[in-house]
């Protein structure tokens, strides 16, 4: 039997010896024959020397979670051997280095093993050791193209591209992938039966992770001061916001900014930068993971009760304290809903995958400019790292961004007086100014007690009156903020709830269980506050399943805390070991529940 | 406490600043600190500082931390806008609040405990970022709001009013803002409110990150005998070692100086500092010099005051990262990116 555009590649390598341009080279090659493909990166805490792993899974079907299985093990870091071979599903492939002889690990009836002498080739034909390292991770690329039937033609092309302006990498290049595709070739049966075939899956896709997509996002949406305190897995959404500023925010004449990166002494001094800048009027951001969310929280806080415009990005982390910080999960909800003391709680926006990073990163801007309070885009290793296969990003040209209640200094002349905490619309939301625009809208922003006027206070009534109030923009917040999306219909009895980076492997579960005859209806949270959409959904049903990816089902916590969901409903399924969640997990944990006895 | 407006009452024949306004106001609300602490002295001068250069209110940014010495900017200019931030942290909120608008005054008002503690980290890089600011801090030796423990400021043998000696070195914030570079250095003590208001108004014209430490007794928790924040301690110990006068660009030198005891130098908006040495060897314009000085004469008990450092040509944060002059947050946001048709460009990367 031959499999066609459903197989699962993944490439063992040392960390630090460049192999991920060879893998990207393989996924885009993929890619460009209009076949579905996402990337996974596992990699260490490290920069050098320890195990690193991409997986390429060919989808043909577009899902986009990680597979759980193994067809193809590329096994180029012999520390691994053990564990890669024993990854691989039965009657799949594994190919080693056979420039020496075949490790006594490599052993097992039920795959095929395949040697090819890459070492061997690449010291023959290449000087020096990088360039042999180099040469012997593109060498696997060309032999995975045999192995899979992927065009060498596209391969060619791709690296013509990259080395526009050096060919004679290209030649190398090329001469490097032959190697191993010639092998290949002569060596063992090409195409393998499970392979790849062009195909039209691709048109008005992109392959994007997801914190490029959010700094191009806060690109978009105008930001102008981020501040930042370097952080896995939340890096490289400040490096791709400087990358496109760089290109697109530099005055081609005077050489000058239109942006103000800064990267601060630790998390409260960028969050403090945030506040200050917001504070005046600018778009601001900071990225961060889990432990800066920690030292955020005072801050947070005072932006709560001062009501200051913030934008944060937690790329979650696993934790708990430093936890293992090159896995993913999403366990940060608790923390960043309630982040600091005393009464608060915030905007939280929750982005399945890389094009929502795109659009949540304006709407986070939008939501926290409207609602004058933090707005904390979470997303996660899985999404914000990964290379995921989502539509091409749209511009819309009629977009506004909303810049909420904020007077003008016209504005600020008429008045007779100007209040800054004072509720005028009845939405909770008062009006603010900003420092330097006219004299009448001066006032005093204090952490401290404060009365709807704006000024201190020590006064029961006159504290609570603005605490309470702050009650009624919560509600509207819950009103304005992105719907979930939801499946439903009559025909089942069962549902089943997730966020963020959940989604890919829940759609997937999903048409696996349909497949199976078990219908589930589904609800993908985008926002907290909960939407009156998601408690109709829990309403509806007899049983929900609440997937998400923590010890402590923190999404169902906040559920029965923010709608009072009735929680003997909320069957939680937790996936929480750092790895991104795939859709075997969801459909293994429904069937057992079910044959529990939960209807399903 | 309660938020008490006060009446502007003005008289004629009270002078009048360029912009036509009364010392009065630049006033603020009622200070509810305790009668006769040395913040409010401070308060006092920033007044009139600002008075005097004519500032125009609103264009002035007021930014504090946390303790009674943050909770002066409530006190002075109420038609500027003040944030009283969270303990320790107003040097990020000011470097933000600078980042998106470069064209505000920004006075940081703070105290020992606030910058010295547990905002040190934030002090120390917001000098490293020579972020564009007056940074006021007002040290009495202890956390004032929080009754009266020992702040990293108190010095070797000063003692508590039930007579604890401090034992620890002090962290002197002036001869840590030479070691790391600002640009501005000054210090001053409010009981001499003569020599502190220039002192502010250069620090408020300088361009980049100016320091004005200023010693400021708590008369609740240490004012006593034994301890070196006092009143009457500073009084005997302290020495101008440089007097300034802030003469406005508007203005002609008049004063005629003696040679070798005097120094102009002008500043970047276009005013001049005429500084008068006390000690003719004196040399504010040498790192090395004024470090070794201050030592020198601090390991001999005494308070050394006046403008100590000053270094008009480094540039300031925004100089440093190459950003428009427009205040980032007046800029248009549809300009902030090069819309539809780029983006589908920008995309072909990611194919
Ligand atoms: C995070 C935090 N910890 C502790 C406090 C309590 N606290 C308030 S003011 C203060 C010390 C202030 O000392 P200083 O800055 O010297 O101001 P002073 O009152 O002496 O003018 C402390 C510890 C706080 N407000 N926040
Ligand atoms: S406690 Fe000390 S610092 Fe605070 S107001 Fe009273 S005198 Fe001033
Ligand atoms: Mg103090």
């Amino acid at each position: 039997m031959v499999t066609v555009n459903d197989v699962v590649i993944k490439i063992g390598t040392v960390n630090g010896t460049g192999s991920a341009s060879a893998n990207g080279l393989l996924r885009k090659a993929i890619f460009r024959m209009g076949i579905p493909v996402v990337g996974k990166n596992y990699f260490p805490s490290n920069i050098q020397g320890l195990p690193t792993w991409y997986e390429i899974r060919v989808t043909g079907d577009g899902y986009q979670a990680r597979a759980n299985r193994v067809d193809l093990m590329v096994a180029m870091n012999a520390q691994t051997y053990e564990k890669d071979l024993a990854e691989v599903e039965p009657g799949g492939w594994l190919i080693y280095d056979s420039t020496w002889p075949r490790s006594s690990l490599l052993v097992r009836d039920d795959i095929t093993v395949i040697g090819i002498p890459f070492s061997r080739f690449c010291n023959e034909k290449f000087e020096g050791v990088r360039a042999r390292i180099l040469m012997k991770n593109i060498a696997y690329v060309g032999a995975v193209a045999a192995l899979l039937d992927i065009d060498l033609d596209i391969i060619t092309s791709l690296l013509e591209e990259t080395f526009a302006t050096k060919s004679h990498m290209i030649a190398s290049n090329m001469e490097a992938i032959r190697l191993g595709y010639d092998y290949a070739r002569e060596n063992t049966t090409c195409p393998l039966p499970m392979r790849v075939e062009a195909m039209d899956g691709t048109a008005g896709k992109i392959i994007i992770d997801g914190n490029t997509a959010a700094g191009l996002g806060c690109m978009y949406a105008g930001a102008t001061v981020g501040a930042w305190y370097p952080i896995t897995p939340s890096t490289s959404l400040m490096d791709a916001f400087r990358d496109f500023c760089g290109q697109y925010r530099v005055d081609p004449e005077t050489g000058k900014h239109t942006y103000c990166i800064i990267q601060a002494e630790d998390e409260l001094a960028a969050i403090g930068m945030v506040l200050g800048a917001a504070w005046n009027g600018a778009r601001s951001f900071t990225p961060t993971s889990g432990p800066g969310i920690s030292l955020m929280s005072e801050f947070i806080g005072y932006a709560y009760y001062a009501e200051i415009p913030a934008v944060i990005f937690d790329v979650q982390r696993t934790g708990p304290s430093t936890g293992m910080p090159t896995r993913t999960q999403q366990c940060d909800l608790l923390s960043c809903a309630y982040a600091s003391h005393g009464d608060t709680k915030h905007v939280l926006l929750f982005p399945a995958d890389p094009a929502e990073c795109f659009y949540m990163a304006l709407t986070a801007f939008d939501m926290a400019e409207r609602l004058q309070t933090p707005v904390m885009v979470l997303s996660d290793l899985d999404i914000g790292m990964n290379d995921w296969m989502v539509p091409e990003l749209e511009w819309d040209e009629n977009y506004v961004p909303d810049r909420g209640k904020v007077l003008s200094a016209e504005q600020l002349e008429k008045m007779d007086k100007f209040y800054r905490y004072l509720d005028v619309d009845g939405d909770g939301i008062p009006y603010r100014s900003l420092p330097g625009i006219h004299p009448k809208g001066a006032y005093f922003t204090r952490g401290s007690g404060h009365t709807k006027l704006g000024a201190y206070t020590e006064d029961s009534d006159a504290y609570q009156d603005v605490i309470d109030r702050l009650l009624v923009k919560w509600e509207t917040a819950r009103k304005i903020l992105p719907k979930p999306e939801i499946r439903y219909s009559k025909a089942n009895k069962v549902g089943l709830i997730t966020f963020g980076s959940g989604d890919s492997a829940c759609v997937e579960a999903l048409d696996r269980l349909q497949s199976e005859g078990i219908g589930l209806n589904y609800c993908c949270i985008k926002a907290f506050p909960f939407g009156k959409e998601v408690s109709k959904f829990i309403e509806q049903h007899d049983v929900v399943y609440v997937v998400e990816q923590n010890r402590d089902a923190q999404l169902r916590t906040l559920l029965i805390n923010d709608i009072e969901a009735n929680q003997m409903k909320l069957v939680p399924l937790l996936h929480y070991n750092g790895m991104p969640i795939n859709s075997s997990f969801v459909v293994d944990k429904v069937l057992a529940e079910s044959a529990k006895g939960r209807a399903a | 406490m309660s938020y008490i407006a006060k009446p502007k009452v003005t008289h004629p024949g009270m002078p009048k600043n360029k912009l036509g306004l009364y010392a009065r106001d630049y006033e603020g609300t009622v200070s509810t600190l305790c009668a006769g602490c040395g913040h409010d002295s401070v308060t006092a001068a920033i007044i009139q500082a600002v008075f005097e250069l004519g500032v125009e209110p609103h264009m002035l940014a007021k930014m504090s931390g946390i303790g009674c010495s943050s909770k002066t900017p409530a006190y002075f200019v109420s038609q500027s806008h003040g944030f009283n931030s969270v303990h320790g942290r107003m040097p990020s909120v000011t470097t933000g609040a600078n980042a998106a608008n470069r064209e505000l005054m920004y006075i940081g008002v703070t105290g020992d405990g606030d910058s010295l503690s547990i905002g040190v980290g934030q002090f120390v890089h917001a000098i490293r970022r020579n972020v564009n600011m007056c940074y006021v801090i007002e040290n009495n030796g202890v956390y004032g709001l929080t009754k009266g423990q020992f702040s990293a400021s108190a010095d070797i043998g000063s003692k508590t009013k039930k007579g604890e000696a401090n034992n620890q070195e002090p962290i002197d914030p002036v001869s840590t803002a030479i070691s790391l570079g600002a640009t501005y250095i000054a210090r001053g003590f409010s009981g001499d409110k003569e020599q502190l208001v220039p002192l502010l108004k250069g620090a408020l014209t300088h361009r980049g990150f100016a320091l004005v430490d200023i010693i400021s007794p708590c008369v609740t928790f240490n004012d006593h005998e034994g301890s070196t924040k006092s009143y009457a301690h500073t009084r005997q110990f302290y020495h101008h070692v440089t007097d300034i006068d802030y003469i406005p660009p508007s203005e002609e030198i008049k004063t005629a100086y003696a040679e070798g005891e005097t120094m102009p130098i002008k500043m970047h908006d276009g005013g001049t500092i005429v500084l008068r040495k006390i000690d003719r060897n004196y040399d504010p314009t040498s790192r090395a010099a004024a470090f070794k000085y201050l030592r020198e004469r601090s390991n001999a008990g005494e308070i050394i005051t006046g403008l100590l450092y000053l270094d008009e040509s480094r540039s300031e944060m925004h100089e440093l990262m190459g950003n428009v002059d427009t205040p980032l947050s007046q800029l248009p946001l549809d300009g902030l990116h090069p819309g539809k048709e780029e983006l589908k460009n920008i995309q072909n990367r990611f194919r």
